[in-house]
This record gives structure tokens, sequence and C-alpha cells, in this order.
């Protein structure tokens, strides 16, 4: 194991650390691919996504379950499992370039640091046996070899930012509800002061008012911490919540980013579109629509459109591979915008 | 439980009694509690007072959070859980403290749509195997077996039937499993289907599709079905009527179009406010939620379960007495002081509670300003 002194950690924690020096998107991401070995063959999990996000603003990653949102949310954390095949591009954090950091700066200066994750069903991963205000504010004990007092000073803080008294820190998780406990693992993600959350499905397993108390809190904290989202959930009407762009997977690829307002009005991909008409409304009459057939297999995936084969607006064209277009601010992998 | 409301409201589509299905009047399911193994500490009362009818041919949904009662509600039609009080018949038949001919009678009578296909579906086998299973256990003439098999994956378009047949669960898409599943509840011709969360595990784009297909089963077989979930939008998708269950009662009952766009009860205010719409602007917005949480079922609030939380909680009333049933609208029951009409006029109808969304209006105004 590697083991920088405290010197170097500083220097690079210093170039890396997201303050006001730093113009430009928080984090940037081009051609990231990620695939695994399986017993039978390469899943491609994630392939050639790229987009940037800027400061302040949040990102809402949606898709069907297997089109490789978590997945693309491992890669950009570096939190891989062992069978992987490939893992190429290149992810920049506040313009630098994590891919040549080794994994062991990245685990010390990166993860938790500068990008922490709520990870889906978290609220079941808090630890039994330990009070939670030592799980909140042990990042900071651990990573930045804080004074306890310190430490807990600022995980009173975190509490109260997420919404939990603060004499909740002196209790264990099963004394915690399920909102409650969501919000605990919120506030240990929020702890390090990091340029970038990444929510992956933080309300799917609550209830319908705990899930709108959270998004409030979360609204909140995005507004006092001035901290860039990405959220990924497969349900559409949630993450209008959160949004101020949407990127929108299919089958391992980006097939459209956009502006929240577009998306969720008239969003540009085939796709896209039958996404959101599948979504069933509660304020407004709609009827909604499903999206005949399956989307493809990822071990051996179609080489043109991978919707192809679904679309309603197929023409010849789509037996190639589309690249991604820019239509006005939003980018669509699709034929139909190859002018622009 | 004095004054409630006549029940016969609820089955006013068909006066006659001849085509209720099934009907529970007061039913209560209280667990014990035990402390260090034999000291008794109290009951959770999971399913506290609950009255109603269920005709056959109509379809309904029972909506309410995790831990509201919904599932052992479900257990108890299906025979899984003892009644504490009250009466549950099914088909003219009392269903307390049956023997276990009757219960098998039961479960051949009432179909049951897990919520995880995945979990529902032994993996070892095939689709052949599970569906003749069910055939075999209740005794179904073998001449039979081959041609249910059929009719039942047709049902469900599970078609060409011949390629399913020899596939495994874990070589079906979650929605085919889930398919599987509704033919295998179908398969002994039930006069009930009990579906608990039968989509919350599937896509969107799926979701609406496997909605659609069972609300088709149905209306041509002319099935009762007991549609169980915490999503309120997909319910207008599915069934005429909808009760709200909230702390082990049903709060408020009513024709769906009615929960949607009049409901009632202060926490079904709630609950339809707090559900967004896919907009862009929720973004900029907070929502107005009750604060706090479901009561403790151990030990729920005096008078109102919901009053500790609700913006319309009149003091002396809501928090001594609990609410009987009102009628404030024809098939609409609400268990609610508010629609008390020996109180006087009923509050003028809001579609969100007032404080709470003035609230709400402050806070997104203070967001704004920060934003600035």
């Amino acid at each position: 194991m590697i083991k920088g002194t405290d010197r170097q950690r500083g220097r690079a924690g210093a170039a890396i650390r997201g303050t006001s020096r730093h113009v430009g998107p928080v984090l940037k991401v081009e051609d990231l691919s990620l695939y695994f070995r399986a017993s039978v063959g390469v899943v491609r999990a994630v392939e050639g996504v790229s987009f940037e996000l800027q400061r302040g603003r949040s990102l809402t990653i949606v898709g069907e379950s297997g089109c490789g949102k978590t997945s693309l949310a491992k890669a950009i954390l570096r939190l891989l499992p062992r069978n992987i095949h490939t893992y190429k591009g290149r992810v920049f954090l506040n313009g630098t370039d994590l891919m040549t950091l080794s994994d062991e700066r990245f685990r010390q200066d990166i993860r938790w640091k500068e990008m922490s994750l709520v990870s889906q069903a978290a609220m079941n991963s808090l630890n039994p046996v330990l009070k939670v205000g030592y799980q909140v504010a042990e990042p900071l004990l651990i990573n930045h070899n804080m004074e306890k007092k310190a430490a807990f000073e600022r995980a009173r803080e975190v509490f109260k930012a997420v919404g939990i008294p603060a004499a909740f820190l002196d209790r264990y998780a099963f004394e915690l509800s399920g909102g409650m406990r969501q919000r605990a693992i919120i506030a240990m993600a929020l702890i390090t002061n990091p340029s970038l959350v990444i929510l992956d499905e933080p309300t799917s397993a609550l209830d319908v008012l705990t899930q709108a108390n959270i998004m409030n809190a979360l609204k909140k904290i995005k507004r006092e911490f001035d901290l860039s989202f990405i959220l990924i959930t497969h349900d559409i009407a949630t993450s209008s919540e959160l949004a101020d762009e949407v990127l929108c997977m299919y089958a391992g690829q980006l097939v459209e980013h956009s502006k929240a307002e577009r998306f969720y009005r008239e969003p540009l991909h085939p796709y896209a579109q039958k996404l959101m008409a599948s979504v069933p409304t509660l304020h407004t009459e709609k009827k909604p629509e499903f999206i005949a057939g399956q989307p493809p297999s990822l071990l051996n995936p179609p080489s043109g459109c991978r919707f192809a084969l679904r679309c309603h607006r197929r023409f010849e064209r789509c037996e190639e591979d589309p690249p991604l277009f820019q239509h006005g601010d939003e980018t669509v992998k699709c034929w139909l915008y190859e002018k622009g | 439980m004095e004054n409630r409301a006549p029940l016969s409201v609820i089955s006013r589509v068909d006066e006659t009694d001849s085509r209720t299905l099934l009907s529970m009047q007061d039913v209560r399911v209280w667990f014990e509690l035990k402390k260090w193994g034999f000291l008794k500490a109290g009951f959770v009362r999971a399913v506290d007072g609950v009255s109603f009818k269920l005709d056959q041919g109509q379809a309904l949904t029972i909506v309410g959070e995790s831990g509201s009662g919904k599932t052992t509600l479900l257990r108890m039609i299906l025979g899984l859980c003892q009644l504490t009080e009250g009466q549950i018949e099914f088909a003219g038949r009392n269903l307390d403290g049956q023997k276990s001919k009757d219960l098998a009678w039961l479960r051949s009578q009432v179909g049951f749509v897990q919520q995880d296909p995945y979990g529902a579906l032994a993996s070892f086998m095939d689709v052949h195997r599970i569906l003749i299973e069910p055939l075999i256990i209740n005794r179904v003439r073998r001449e039979e077996h081959e041609q249910r098999i059929r009719e039942a994956l047709e049902e469900v378009r599970l078609i060409p039937v011949d390629d399913f047949l020899t596939k495994y669960p874990h070589m079906l898409s979650g929605g085919q499993q889930q398919r599987l599943v509704i033919a295998r509840a179908l398969l002994l011709r039930p006069r009930l289907i009990v579906a608990d969360e039968p989509v919350s595990m599937l896509d969107a784009s799926v979701r609406v599709e496997i909605l659609e297909m069972m609300r088709g089963i149905q209306k041509n077989h002319d099935l009762s079905v007991i549609y169980i979930t915490h999503d309120l939008s997909s319910v207008r998708y599915f069934s005429e009527r909808v009760f709200v269950m909230y702390a082990a009662k049903l709060v408020e009952k009513a024709d769906v179009r009615e929960i949607v766009q009049n409901p009632l009860h202060p926490y079904t205010q709630a609950l339809l406010a707090a559900i967004p719409d896919p907009d862009a602007k929720n973004a900029a917005e907070l929502k107005a939620v009750p604060p706090g949480e479901p009561p403790s079922l151990i030990n729920p609030p005096n008078g109102c379960r919901f009053h500790p939380r609700c913006p319309h909680k009149i003091e002396g009333r809501c928090d001594v007495d609990e609410p009987p049933e009102f009628e404030p609208g024809p098939g609409h029951l609400v268990e609610c002081w508010l629609y008390d009409p020996e109180a006087g006029a009923p509050p003028a109808q809001t579609t969100m509670t007032d404080r709470a969304q003035a609230q709400a209006e402050r806070q997104t105004a203070e967001l704004q300003d920060r934003d600035n």
C-alpha cells in the first residue's frame, strides 16, 4: 500500500479542492466506458458517455433498470467490482484528470472528500452497533484526521441541515425510522463538504410523504452548500424534483442530455418521448402508453442505434450507430437531429 | 363504533347482496407483544376496525404507507392470519376459525399476485412446472392440465406459449416474470385476485402495460381485484374505488375520480399534494408536507390518528374522540371530524391543506431569495 506523506496529500488536495479559483465545470466526463467480464461474454454496461456538470447544478440520470445508470455512477466514483473488462475514458473533477491518479491517491483525496455517494437502499447500510453520530462523523475522523470534538460539532451542523434533531447523534440505527436513517446517510455524504454528491435512488424505498420531505431537504441543501448533485432514479416524476438538467440513458449509452424545462415538456429522442409518455400522471388527465419490446442485451448490442427496433420513427439511417448531435443547447444521439 | 354510516352505500352499484363477494365488518387484527418471551407487553394494532364490502367484478385499490396495515389486511383475506375481532365473509362463508379444508377452498378462490415476481417464482422450476404445481395440489383432472396452462399463458400474453414452457424464471424479463405470476394466480379460475404492489418492482415503461392487462382480465372474467399500492398515480388507470389507509384504519373511501379531484381527509390531501407530476417547475418549489411520521401502532394517539400531524385539528375534539365514518357526498366516506354534519357547515374544500401550503410558499420564497 502506498502511503502519501501529509505534505503530498495536502498538495494534491489543494489542487483538486473545489475552491473558487477553479472556473469551469465541476465534473467533466469524456467518452467513459465500463465493460464487465461475465461467464457468457463481455457486458457493455456503460459505453462512450460524455457530459459536463456546472457548479451548483443538479443532473438527473433517468432510464430503465439495467440501462447502466448505477454503473455510470460507480465508474465516476471508481467503485469498481473485480470483474472489470474495460474501464476507459476521462473524468475531470474541478479540472483535475482523475484517471491519472493512483487508486490509493483517489481513495485519499477524492472519494468522500470531493465526491460522495448516497447509495441505493442506503438506509439499511448503517452499522447497527455504532451510534449514528459516530458513523456520520467517521469520514472526518479517519480521512481528515480531525479532532473528535470538532468532528462531532460538524456532524451536528449537517444533522441540522438534513433536518434531524441533534439529539439523534447518540442513537443507534434501529432507533431511527426509515426516513431518518436516509437523512443520516445524506448527512454522512455531506459532512466532508464535497463538490459533488451522487444520489443513487435516494428515496425509492420510502413512503410518499417521507420522500417529499427528503426532497425538500435536498433542495434546501443544494442552495445552502452550493453543491452539485447527480441524482439517479427510474422514477421520472420524482426526478423532476431535483433536476436542472436531465441525462437519459438507454442500453448503456447516453441518448439525450437536455435542460429540465425541455426534457419534461418535449424531449427530443424518441426513447425519451416514449419514456415520458409512459409516466402516469395524477394531476392531469393523460393516458399513459407503454413501450413495446425490450431493451437489447448488453452482451451483444445491435450495431446501429440501440433503440431502433422499438422506435416509432425508425428509418434506413438507423442501421448505423448515430453520433451525439447538438440540437440547440441539447445533446441527442439520434439521426433525426443530424441537421442540427 | 357507534353511529357508523350504513355500510350498504359502498355496494351501491348493485344493492342486492348476492353480488357481494367479500365483506368485512369492524375487523381488528392485533398482534401480541411479549417481553422476554412470556410477559405481556401490549399489542400491535395492525388492523383496527376496518369495514367494507366488495362486489363480484369490482376492482378496489387500497392506498397507504408502509406499516399502515395494508399487508395484514391482505393476509387476512388470504386466510394467512387470524382475526382478533370482527367478521370477514367470503362468498357467504364466514372465514373466521376455518378448518384446513375450508382454507384450501378459500385459496383456490383467491389468487395472489406477489410484489417481487422473481422472489415469488421458484428459481429451479421451469414455467411448465411452476404452473402445473397448483393444478396438482388442487386435484384438477389431469386431462385439463395442459389446456389450463395454455389458456393462462395466452391470457397474460406470454406467446407463443411453447417458447415459454421450458424457460426458467431467470431467463424472463421482469415484466414477463410478473406476467407469469399473474398467470399462476389465474390458473385455478379464482373469483378474487389480490395483488400486493404488482408493479412496484417494474420499470415505468412496463408498468402501464401490466396494469392494463390486469384490468382487461378483470373485466373479461368478471373478477374482483384488490390492488394494494402506495403509488396513487397509477390508481386511476386501474380501479373504480379507492380506500386510503392510515395507521391501521381506512380513513377515506371514495371513487377514483372523487379521490383525485376532491380529497376530503387531510391525510389524503397531503398525500396527493406530495406526489409530483413530471415538471421542471418542481425543482424550484418546496412541497407542502405535514410534519412528523405515522404513529406507532402499539400506542396510537387518542382520537383521530392523524391529529398530531393535521393542519385542521380541532382542539378538544380530534385529540379526544375517534371520528366515526361520515358521508359528505354519495359514496364518499371519510373518518374525520371536519365533516361532522352536526358541527355545522363543512369547511371550505381546499385541494391542499392551507397552513402547510402557506408554509411551503414561504419557504419557496426564501429559497428563491437566496438564489438571487
